[in-house]
């Protein structure tokens, strides 16, 4: 399937600063693809740019086979700000049927995006007492309308809680399900918790990494973590025979690469009751996420 | 488009009568109006004019500093609020156009001046032909003040609009809103008035003066509803050059008409340029 945002070798700058360098990057309809960096990387740039808010410096952005700026790619796209914010006098209702009016949708399928999203018991309540939640999925239900086939979504669930969060997720999966490619920013990977089908990861700019979470697994080959407890007398023997640093009195640290993982495993087991607990951490998502945005050259001892 | 403009203009005149502007801005007209109308047509039995026209003058004097005041409060945070708040991009991000999205706001913003307008002097005038027993002959005068005085709200809200666009922030925007106020609406007659009373030769007068009259919306609205009553010498000091104009009253109406474009033009200008 041919993709439904191109972005090619896209540059924009403010006065001095390189916002975006050569940026090439594409999403497929039904592609969850997630855009991670840290602030200033250039996430929301690249997504104002793709709404046509900002023009690039150099390069070419597709929506559809549409120039951002056009009536006719806006007709495709859905967008979701950092920070959304509406006209706190107005209730959800009258909300929702104003950008429902603006894309040409009825009120009927308006009021259902509001259902969908869990808002149809405050559609009457004006919108300056809804939570920081309710505002982020009020944002969502207007995304929602007239099914388009982009949603771009900047930050979407930074201050959400953990449940709300997990339901956010579930209709973006059913959107996708349905043949929308969705394009998510957020500043970690954690907060995903790798429900997309394609990291892409922004530094100062740069994409430094566009693959599946499992590949990106795999390429950082980030070491394993041990912790064997033994008693204060038998430490030392511990810590003599399987190497590694001691922490404390009765802690030794061991840090290796994923392929050694059962060889160590069994020469810990092999101490019988020399030792008496132990904790292996695999890395984190936040650990990949953390490799792949430090500036290279700084190393990745983690 | 059409019912993209109509979308916006409905959310503005919803936004604005939930916080109670409408209702303000209905009130301030009214009252100033009826105080106008009712005490400050008095004593015109000695002068042997119509209470009405008397009325009419004194309402267009108060238009002159109301009215834009008025457009100016309701517009300079149009565009610049909707920045700050970051309403905007949501919005931008939909299919309707940012010419839509100005002309929606203007007809919302307008319908309330218009609603307060037609209130408020309606309402005075009719008191003062109830009371003064004249019957249905001021009408037209009074008529012709309220439509030129809508005119003239939709040019300052297009003014406003530049400003509001122009500055993307909603301190400054205020600060310039008022400014233009100002400079509009009290400086730039006093300026006038500078030059008349060092003018000794009468040239300036004669000259330069009808048409730097004309070149002021607040001042071509001015000249157009004094210079269409009979009671411009009487009433208020200005009209004496309104009788010997060197062109007819209706170019008072071209100007506004101008003003309006130029402004409306510039505003659009703006908000393109904006990033959103």
């Amino acid at each position: 399937m041919t993709a439904l945002l191109t972005v090619a070798d896209v540059s924009k700058r403010f006065g001095r600063v390189e916002a975006l360098t050569g940026l090439t990057l594409s999403v497929a309809p039904g592609e969850r693809v997630a855009l991670l960096g840290h602030n200033g990387a250039g996430k929301t740039t690249l997504l104002r740019l793709i709404l046509g808010f900002l023009r690039p410096d150099a390069g070419s952005i597709l929506v559809g086979d549409h120039a951002p700026d056009s009536t006719a790619a806006r007709r495709i796209v859905a967008y979701l700000p950092e920070n959304v914010a509406f006209p706190k006098a107005l209730t959800g209702r009258e909300l929702i049927g104003f950008y429902a009016r603006l894309r040409n949708v009825g009120i009927d399928d308006a009021m259902a995006a509001l259902e969908r999203v869990g808002l149809g018991h405050a559609a009457d309540r004006a919108s300056g007492n809804y939570s920081k939640g309710m505002r982020q999925r009020l944002g969502l239900a207007q995304a929602l309308l007239g099914a388009p086939r982009l949603m771009l979504l900047d930050e979407p669930t930074s201050g959400l809680d953990p449940l709300s969060r997990r339901d956010f997720y579930a209709l973006v999966d059913k959107v996708a399900a349905a043949g929308t490619a969705v394009l998510l920013s957020s500043h970690s990977l954690s907060e995903i918790e790798a429900r997309t089908d394609r990291v892409a990861i922004l530094r100062e700019g740069r994409l430094v990494a566009d693959a599946p979470l499992s590949r990106l697994q795999a390429e950082a080959a980030l070491p394993v973590r041990i912790r064997v407890r033994a008693q204060p007398d038998t430490i030392d023997e511990v810590s003599d025979r399987l190497g590694g640093t001691r922490v404390n009195g009765q802690t030794v640290e061991l840090v290796f690469s994923q392929t050694e993982k059962m060889r160590r495993l069994a020469a810990i087991s092999a101490l019988g009751s020399l030792v008496t607990d132990f904790d292996l951490t695999q890395p984190s998502l936040d650990d990949i996420y953390v490799h792949f945005s430090r500036p290279a050259g700084e190393g990745n001892a983690s | 488009m059409t019912s993209h403009v109509i979308a916006v203009a409905r959310q503005e005149f919803r936004i604005a009568a939930r916080n109670r502007w409408v209702l303000l801005a209905v009130l301030i007209l009214l009252v100033f109006a009826l105080v106008l109308g009712l005490l400050g047509s008095a004593p015109s039995g000695s002068l042997g004019v119509g209470r009405l026209a008397i009325t009419v003058a004194s309402l267009a004097t108060l238009s002159v500093y109301l009215v834009p005041l008025l457009a100016l409060l309701l517009g300079f945070d149009a565009i610049a609020g909707e920045f700050e708040r970051g309403t905007l991009p949501l919005v931008l991000a939909t299919p309707i156009a940012r010419g839509s999205v100005l002309l929606g706001k203007f007809l919302g913003h307008l319908t309330i001046i218009a609603l307060a307008i037609v209130i408020g002097f309606g309402i005075a005038g009719a008191a003062v032909m109830v009371l003064s027993g004249e019957g249905a002959s001021g009408l037209i005068p009074l008529a012709r003040l309220i439509a030129s005085s809508v005119a003239l709200g939709a040019v300052f809200l297009a003014v406003s609009y530049v400003v509001s666009a122009g500055t993307t922030q909603v301190g400054t925007s205020a600060a310039v809103a008022v400014a233009v106020w100002l400079a509009a609406v009290v400086l730039y007659d006093l300026g006038l008035l500078g030059a008349l009373v060092l003018d000794t030769g009468g040239g300036f007068a004669q000259g330069a003066f009808p048409w730097m009259l004309l070149a002021s919306p607040a001042d071509a609205f001015r000249l157009f509803n004094l210079a269409a009553l009979d009671v411009g010498n009487t009433a208020t000091g200005l009209a004496g050059a309104a009788e010997g104009l060197p062109f007819p009253p209706a170019l008072c109406v071209a100007s506004l008409a101008l003003w309006l474009v130029l402004a409306f033009l510039a505003a659009l200008r703006a908000l393109y340029r904006l990033e959103p």
